[in-house]
């Protein structure tokens, strides 16, 4: 483990472009990838990556949000900005994965759903809450990890698993620090203070019960020795994969019911 | 048929909706916010605070807008008490919510109700954008998920009126989680037949878009409103441009195909009657 850090100096960290991105992952984790583009309804989204591979040896669906490292990547794949487009193939895909009894693995790293005036019209709002609402009773194992940044409803859409995964420098929140300090004080400048309000890091949310589990990374961050943290990422994955795997469809919707019902509940003046 | 207790109940929330009233009046000055024109407090409140001159739809409170909706007497208060714990110990976050109940008589953003409209029992919840401009907090999301239990477990109808501006920031995640909880609740909901009819109003933005409200069997939606994922200034911010007149109202979002039909507050009752009616015993008698 590494040494204790601020909250603001794991964002940092966690948007470090170095960090194993989902094809980091695809590559070194699975083996047989085959991409599945587009939605079947209007278009393809290159900000999220979608498709069949084999888990250690075993068929699974992939599906992750992308960042480039180049300005041309970023631009390609929108600076992992997903459009409705894109939530709408990772709902086709999680849907045929159920038809096929194959798993389902998330990798999140995103600023957030674009926000821009043709994701809009094509109904932002919609694909997410539709996401949110079919995962909620998918009969097949899902896993989620966030490896890097997680913001808002747009990572969420990609996150109601059975398990949720993060790496020891990623950061889940409601939306960007930066946008929080706006929203809050008018003032995006004070966004390393709502780094360490908002209870953002990997520690704080095992601590609320938004995760259940924590991958180490090597001392610094995972961008300086990508390897090592891909290795206890796919430790972790095969681990609760192994576990999940013994559950009937029906229990693994159930208890994913379960697990959010419970987030947030309030306990006082209750009836 | 009206007994004691429907007599009390009708009273109880008639001086809510009253109080409600009142505060919207408050509100409004003695100009429309929407065509400028002067406009007496009296003419609101018969028009249900809509503009006589341009119709502009003016905000209503939960109480108030329950007592537009449901038959006298039918109206009973689910969870009344339930209200936010403060999750996350948000620096000032409890004075705030002091500050908000007694300046709006409510305990949290979101009012639920069983009731009946025109003789048929559902159960109807309302998000209040006077408490914490109808945010989602733990709370709000709870009282909308146990109201949905109450609907899926009563094989009843379920009717909700958005008006939020998204998440609460200082329940951070766990505001957060509320989408994915509302939204599996209504998984369960949708599996056993229920209806759920989904009414957005203004605004109707954030989280509260990408969950629960975009996923009524009907969605209407008042004139006029703001309903959208992302809010307008952000958006203009991303683009570096302005948005065109109209660029996510009510219209706009029926003619993109995400609401089937935006219907005056005068209308909204008959509407929502019309539609349970259609939807009785699950759509399977006559």
């Amino acid at each position: 483990m590494a040494e204790p850090m601020t909250a603001a100096q794991r964002v940092t960290i966690a948007r470090n472009c170095k960090r194993p991105n989902v094809q980091d992952i695809v590559s070194g984790l699975f083996t047989d990838f085959f991409i599945q583009r587009g939605d079947r309804l209007a278009g393809e989204d290159e900000s999220i990556l979608g498709g069949i591979a084999r888990f250690h040896g075993r068929p699974v669906t992939v599906i992750g949000t992308r960042k480039g490292r180049t300005l041309d990547e970023n631009l390609k794949y929108n600076f992992g900005m997903p459009s409705p487009e894109g939530y709408r193939k990772a709902l086709r895909l999680m849907r045929q994965a159920q038809k096929f009894h194959r798993p389902i693995l998330t990798f999140i790293d995103t600023p957030g759903a674009y926000p821009g005036m043709n994701a809009e019209e094509r109904g932002q709002g919609e694909a997410i809450a539709r996401n949110l609402m079919e995962m909620s009773r998918l009969a097949v194992p899902v896993i989620a990890t966030v490896t890097g940044e997680g913001n808002s409803g747009g990572a969420l859409a990609l996150g109601v698993a059975d398990r949720v995964l993060m790496l020891e420098n990623a950061v889940y929140s409601i939306l960007s620090p930066e946008g929080f300090a706006t929203i809050l004080w008018k003032d995006s400048s004070r966004h390393e203070e709502a780094c360490e309000l908002m209870q953002l890091t990997a520690p704080d949310l095992k601590r609320l019960g938004v995760i259940d589990e924590i991958v180490p990374e090597p001392a610094g961050g995972a961008h300086l020795a990508p390897e090592i943290a891909l290795r206890e990422l796919d430790l972790a994955l095969e681990r609760n994969l192994k576990t999940l795997s013994r559950q009937s469809g029906d229990a693994l919707a159930a208890g994913r019911y379960q697990k959010f019902r419970q987030m947030g509940t309030p306990t006082k003046e209750d009836q | 048929m009206t007994s004691i207790f429907a007599q009390r109940r009708q009273k109880l929330l008639a001086m809510k909706a009253f109080r409600d009233g009142r505060t919207h009046a408050a509100a409004a000055g003695t100009v429309c916010p929407g065509c400028g024109q002067a406009v007496s407090a009296s003419a609101l409140a018969q028009a249900q605070y809509v503009c006589p001159h341009c119709g502009y739809h003016l905000p209503l409170g939960g109480y108030y807008r329950l007592s537009t909706i449901l038959d006298a007497g039918s109206f009973r208060e689910l969870n009344a008490r339930l209200t936010s714990t403060d999750p996350l110990h948000f620096p000032g976050y409890q004075a705030k919510l002091e500050a908000a109940r007694k300046k709006t008589g409510l305990n949290e953003a979101v009012v639920t109700a069983v009731g009946t409209v025109d003789g048929r029992k559902c159960v109807a919840g309302v998000l209040d954008g006077r408490f914490f401009l109808g945010s989602m907090s733990a709370a709000v999301g709870e009282k909308i998920t146990r109201a949905i239990e109450y609907a899926t477990k009563n094989k009843l109808p379920l009717i909700l009126f958005s008006a939020s501006g998204g998440a609460r920031m200082q329940e951070g995640i766990l505001s957060l989680m509320q989408m994915a909880k509302t939204s599996a609740a209504l998984a369960r909901f949708d599996e056993k037949g229920g209806f759920f009819l989904s009414i957005m109003t203004n605004p109707t933005t954030g989280g509260v878009t990408a969950s629960f409200a975009s996923l009524g069997d009907v969605i209407l939606a008042e004139p006029g409103a703001l309903i959208g994922f992302a809010g307008p200034r952000v958006i203009e911010q991303t683009i570096g441009q302005k948005l065109p007149e109209g660029f996510q109202r009510a219209e706009f979002q029926m003619e993109h195909g995400f609401v089937d039909a935006v219907v005056p507050r005068s209308e909204l009752r008959a509407v929502i009657s019309r539609l349970l009616a259609l939807h009785e015993k699950g759509g399977r008698n006559g």
